[in-house]
């Protein structure tokens, strides 16, 4: 018997064929990310609960719908008028929901682990931006989806936490259960860009055609 | 040979061989089956539907009607165009004679979907949509232009001339420059669909003219999906036929057709040509083919023929006849024969060749399907666009504008290249049909449906064009009545001497061509048909060799058989192992909701039936959702973490709706509630330990956790740790055995897994699926809310009016409790059903019935009930059953019958708790 | 595919939305002192306009809020959405596109 409990990803099935993948296509990088604390936050935005929260986490929450900013060690996302998901690399899940859980209760708020509930997987590369299209509806071009910007929507037929980290760089926050599916899709959708041109400006065009 | 030096763009350098109807002919790249099959002189392709009449080739693209045909290889598809598709080295086809066939074995091609966003899309990349497409890039919008042929340039045949130079050397400067502006700029790509909000839908082809030299990776196939803030419909005009006997014969085709043959493949459709018009363009088409070879007559409609055209028509050698209609035709597998009537009587024209040309339809479908106003335009002859549609426009010959240059100033405004001269245009005559016999007058070809239908339409007291449609069946073929759809609406206008303005047309819906469901289907097919939703351990269950289950979008192990078990066998063993010694259960897919705030109580007491405020921290408590109709449509477990923290369990396929109900009722009827909602249902991961010997297990594995009954009541939770990560175990059973649920972040859930068979496999630990869930819980009577229920069934239908608070003033769902309809003594309540054979298993879903000996009486039988649940059970060694029962709780005791495969089962209605009434086994 | 506009997230497509039925329903004050038919009216009965109609919808693909939309049923076009407590944006016709 293990000496710790050890930990599985969720996408630990799927992680080989992944590596394959974003091997075998230039331009398309796609992992699993380490799982990182995550905690559910509820306080009204505007007001004391919100500051106390603010101070907390040493960064004014995203009032903004569909935008995030970065903490010290993760991310602070939001996800409704008064919901944010902070995401922390180093932190400890239940340590963070009681301290969190602590500053906003008495705000009437409140603080959830959710850090199993969701896993995230990395799309990064020129040719991500494609490979997204090819499932989601949402207008993805740089100009009206930049870093920064968030959005829960479908990719594929799944619900997915959709984050701009850089202009070809995207996170996809899926909950696990739905985890094996997304990687599926990803793969599956993906064997079009085996045989794609590597540079995205032909792609724009499809002179190939 | 119908193949003419000097024309057409097919690369004539390359020679490609494909089969038709057996034989086989050969073809160039750039060529459609149909200009290959003419270029071979074939124009028999096919036969009708409903009258088995010789079909030909009537068009040269998505408009024609006749020309249908079965795709053999490279894959079978059946009733495609012979005029769209592109021809391939080893292309294997056949005529259509009736109704095609689909494959027999599954398509191997890939379809797919892509998601545009744009500033402007323009439809038709003819000389209006590319000077648009221009316009809108070269003032920085982002476009996409999309078009149906294999390439750009529309109508336009080459023999025009655009700003001094032959039309085609035009048409590749646009698009050359439209390239260098980062246009999108997708040919093969047909628009089928306008929709809400600037959504088009468009089919765009990518492998098939390539052939063998795909790219293995490649879809075939492509659905875009394209949201554009402005679309300019920009889809040109389809020629429109003029009705006469025997107009559907091989061999009589639109005039511009012939012309487009002509130009872009270099066939000659006929030597002997005789040209039937109303409209101006034919001469252009009469002249072409005179000038290629063909000896040509013109029989114009008017008694005026257009001045500068018939002059040109002499010089060329073409006859022209002014008011000259076309009364029939003679000839079998291809036209032998026109026969007109003239200003000098009937004459009989040799001919091979027919064209016809009534005037011109502005394709306005794409701008009608999103509800933009047609208006009858009586110039046209044809419905146009009338009222401008937010962020659509429709522009050149789509808006009724027909000469190119209008067609030019439509796409590039008052700056547009300048087209060469063109004689003026005449007013086109507006003829439905000519004299004949209405029994042979074809108004919709490809449907057999003639002038006669019409009128026995309007016989019939139809007059509605939309109900003539259907009466007729007129339009509702493949083409969707691009040729007929107008005619259709003139000759019924003609039939009730109303006018055809005040008729109007059919709806245009979507698609526009048709459009394979494989395409539409995409990639979700197969394994990613809908989302499949995993627990943490589904890798194991797989490396058990589970049977699964499909739950919702869950996978949950069924049962997990050993060699040489079937699921019966399987499910007793796990059973009696449960009941006798200790199981486990992968539970994670439960749906968990953590509920927080100070208001907690609160909502939860005006949801649940019982009061949930009460209940104390550390404990758990079994509540029952109602609608307000005061039917159950959820049950679970209740948790009081703390004093403002629930967390609430729902049904596996409930969670997802409860999390929705309450969030409804809370954010818009008591959002001053302080209370939150969260979903945690993938964080924790649930493992019921099941059985009389699972506090051993339980208590091995967690040292730290008093698992006694004392300190670890039934209907309570502890938290303890295991290496530091924590883990929180309930008190809950759903089998009515002693049983500890152990809940654990899901990150860790096969360790832990693992780690409790481990420390149960010397009390022979039994992993079980959900079908021994099910027998377990049904011996109990717990009821399965989904399976047990409908929608139509209270708590106290269920016989648990216990859980019914009467101490709360109000709930949701409580006041329906004393709606007279709940009081009636005829509703069916829970009961346990056991056959009385002791051996048959009644089917879930049977009737029950009053006993009846001598067989069923005739109907209507009445019916008392029926089989909701039914297991064999390894503790009660016989099958049993749950069912609604009207009254049945009355009739504990009594018989009743259940037909089951024409024999009646006779059974014994029962309490539902049926192992364990007293609750022995709860505490160990 | 029609776009929804979420008061919060934006035009998205009708597939991330969940239809709730008739808005501007209040839950009665004292359910147990209403008449059978005025519970059965509550419960049952809804209305069905020609022209302009409340509907609640959640956005729930996204943010799971719920809100008001005020949708056309003879043209299905939605007139306009707004958050609870807000006016109802009837008047406001709003263009369909961003």
């Amino acid at each position: 018997m293990a000496d710790t409990l050890f930990r599985t990803h969720p996408l630990a099935h799927r992680r080989a064929a992944l590596a394959e993948l974003s091997a075998a296509v230039g331009g398309l990088s796609v992992y699993p990310e380490d799982e990182v604390a995550a905690v559910d936050l509820r306080v009204g935005p505007v007001g004391p609960g919100g500051d106390a929260l603010g101070r907390a986490l040493g960064t004014a929450l995203p009032a903004e719908p569909n935008t995030w900013t970065h903490t010290a060690d993760g991310q602070l996302i939001w996800l409704g008028p008064d919901e944010w998901l902070l995401t922390s690399a180093g932190g400890d899940p239940a340590e963070l929901e009681r301290e969190l859980g602590w500053v906003v209760s008495a705000f009437d708020g409140a603080a959830v682990d959710v850090s199993a509930q969701r896993t995230s997987l990395r799309l990064r590369g020129e040719l991500a931006r494609e490979l997204l299209s090819l499932g989601c509806s949402l207008d993805l071009r740089p100009t009206a989806f930049p870093a920064g910007t968030c959005a829960q929507t479908h990719v594929g037929q799944t619900v997915v936490l959709l984050l701009a980290l850089g202009a070809d760089d995207f996170r996809l926050f899926v909950r696990q259960s739905f985890a094996g599916y997304l990687a599926d899709w990803v793969l599956d959708t993906a064997e079009e860009l085996r045989a794609a041109p590597c540079h995205p400006a032909a792609l724009a065009n499809l002179s190939e055609e | 040979m119908s193949r003419v030096h000097g024309y057409g763009r097919v690369e004539t350098g390359r020679t490609l061989t494909f089969t038709f109807d057996g034989r086989t002919y050969t073809g160039h790249p750039g060529d459609t089956l149909a200009s290959a099959l003419l270029a071979n002189g074939v124009h028999l392709v096919g036969s009708s539907v409903k009258l088995g009449r010789p079909h030909g080739i009537s068009a040269a693209w998505t408009e024609d009607a006749t020309a249908l045909v079965q795709i053999e290889r490279p894959f079978p598809e059946p009733m495609l165009q012979a005029t769209t598709v592109e021809l391939v080295d080893g292309l294997v086809a056949r005529g259509l004679r009736g109704q095609g066939r689909l494959a027999s074995l599954a398509d191997p091609a890939r379809y797919d979907r892509q998601h545009t966003h744009t500033d402007t899309l323009v439809i038709g990349a003819g000389p209006a949509g590319l000077l648009a497409a221009l316009a809108a890039a070269r003032a920085g919008e982002d476009v996409v232009l999309v078009d149906d042929r294999s390439c750009a340039g529309g109508a336009l045949t080459g023999t025009e001339v655009v700003d001094g130079r032959p039309a085609l050397e035009f048409v590749a400067d646009v698009v050359e420059e439209l390239a260098r502006l980062g246009v999108r700029h997708l040919q093969r790509t047909t628009a089928f669909g306008q929709y809400d909000d600037g959504f088009v839908l468009a089919l765009q082809r990518r492998t098939d003219h390539l052939g063998a030299a795909a790219p293995a990776h490649r879809g075939r196939q492509r659905v875009h999906r394209i949201r554009a803030l402005k679309v300019v419909v920009a889809t040109g005009a389809q020629e429109r036929p003029i009705v006469f006997a025997d107009n559907d014969r091989p061999g009589i085709m639109l005039a511009a057709s012939a012309r487009d043959y002509l130009h872009r493949y270099g066939v000659l459709a006929g030597r002997e040509v005789v040209v039937f018009t109303s409209d101006d363009a034919a001469y252009a088409a009469a002249l072409d083919l005179a000038g290629a070879g063909s000896e040509v007559t013109l029989l114009d409609v008017r008694d005026a023929p257009p001045r500068e055209w018939a002059a040109r028509a002499a010089d060329a050698g073409v006859a022209v006849h002014a008011s000259a209609v076309v009364t029939g035709t003679e000839g079998e597998q291809r036209v032998r024969a026109v026969l007109a009537r003239t200003v000098d009587g009937g004459i009989r024209l040799p001919a091979d060749l027919l064209l016809v040309s009534g005037g011109w339809n502005p394709v306005v479908h794409l701008f009608s399907h999103a509800r933009g106003a047609l208006a009858y335009d009586p110039e046209l002859g044809s419905f146009r666009p009338t009222s401008s549609l937010p962020g659509v426009t429709a522009i050149g010959a789509a808006n009724g504008t027909l000469d190119l240059a209008g067609v030019l100033r439509d796409g590039a405004g008052p700056d547009a290249p300048v087209a060469g001269p063109e004689p003026a245009r005449t007013p086109t005559g507006i003829v439905w049909r000519t004299e004949g016999d209405p029994d042979r007058q074809f108004v919709d070809i490809q449907r057999d449906a003639t002038v006669t239908d019409i009128g026995r339409a309007v016989g019939a007291g139809l007059r509605s064009v939309e109900h003539v449609k259907r009466y007729t069946t007129i339009g509702t073929a493949h083409d969707q009545g691009k040729t007929s759809g107008v005619l259709a609406s003139g000759i019924t206008a003609e039939l009730l001497g109303a006018r055809i303005e005040d008729l109007g047309t059919t709806t245009y819906r979507p698609p526009y061509t048709p459009v394979a469901f494989a395409a539409l289907a995409g990639r979700s097919r197969g394994e990613l048909f809908d989302p499949v939703r995993t627990t943490p351990l589904h890798e194991w269950h797989v490396a058990a060799g589970a049977v699964f289950e499909d739950v919702g979008q869950w996978k949950r192990p069924r049962y997990y058989p050993r060699p040489g078990e079937d699921m019966d066998t399987a499910v007793l063993r796990e059973c009696a192992a449960t009941r006798s010694g200790v199981g486990i259960l992968d539970g994670s897919t439960l749906g968990k909701i953590d509920v927080q705030g100070p208001d907690a109580g609160v909502l939860l007491d005006r949801l649940y039936t019982n009061m949930m405020s009460t209940l104390k921290v550390g404990r758990v408590r079994y509540g029952v959702l109602c609608g307000n109709d005061g039917m159950v449509l959820d049950d679970g477990t209740v948790l009081r973490i703390d004093e403002h923290r629930y967390l609430l369990t729902t049904t596996t396929g409930g969670a997802a709706t409860v999390l929705d109900w309450m969030e409804e009722w809370l954010q818009t009827e008591w959002p001053e509630l302080r209370v939150h909602l969260t979903s945690v249902t993938e964080q924790w991961s649930v493992f019921p330990v099941v059985g009389p010997r699972s506090r051993e297990v339980v208590g091995e594995v967690f040292a730290d956790l008093d698992v006694g009954n004392d300190a670890f009541p039934f209907m309570a939770w502890r938290d303890t740790t295991l290496d530091g990560v924590p883990v929180r175990v309930a008190r809950i059973s759903f089998s009515g055995e002693l049983a500890y649920e152990v809940n654990v972040c899901s990150w860790y859930a096969p360790a832990l897994w693992t780690r409790l068979l481990a420390a149960g496999q010397r009390h022979g630990i039994t992993p079980y699926g959900t079908e021994t869930m099910h027998v377990l819980r049904a011996e109990k009577g717990y009821p399965i809310i989904g399976q047990d229920t409908d929608g139509t069934v209270s708590p106290q239908d269920l016989g648990m009016s216990w859980v019914v608070s009467k101490k709360k003033d109000d709930f949701v769902g409580k006041r329906s409790f004393s709606r007279p309809e709940n009081h009636n003594p005829l509703r069916k309540q829970f009961v346990s059903l056991l056959p009385v054979d002791g051996r048959t298993r009644l089917p879930e879903g049977s009737q029950i019935v009053e006993l009846c000996d001598d067989g069923l009486p005739e109907p209507p039988v009445p019916m008392l009930g029926h089989v909701t649940s039914s297991y064999h059970s390894a503790e009660l060694a016989r099958p049993f059953a749950l069912a609604l029962v009207k009254n049945g709780r009355a009739r504990i005791g009594e018989l009743v019958d259940v037909p089951v495969d024409g024999a009646l089962v006779r059974a014994l209605i029962g309490d539902t708790v049926l192992v364990d009434p007293e609750g022995a086994r709860r505490d160990g | 595919m029609q776009l929804i506009h979420c008061p919060w997230c934006g035009p998205r497509e009708e597939v991330e939305f969940h239809y709730g039925g008739q808005a501007e329903l209040a839950y009665p004050e004292r359910p147990a002192e209403l008449s059978d038919q005025d519970w059965a009216e509550y419960v049952f009965y809804r209305d069905n306009p020609k022209g302009p109609f409340a509907e609640r919808w959640s956005h729930n693909a996204g943010c799971r809020r719920w809100f008001t939309a005020v949708r056309d049923t003879r043209t299905y076009r939605f007139l306009g959405t707004a958050k609870p407590g807000e006016p109802l944006p009837v008047t406001q016709q709003r263009e369909a596109r961003v």
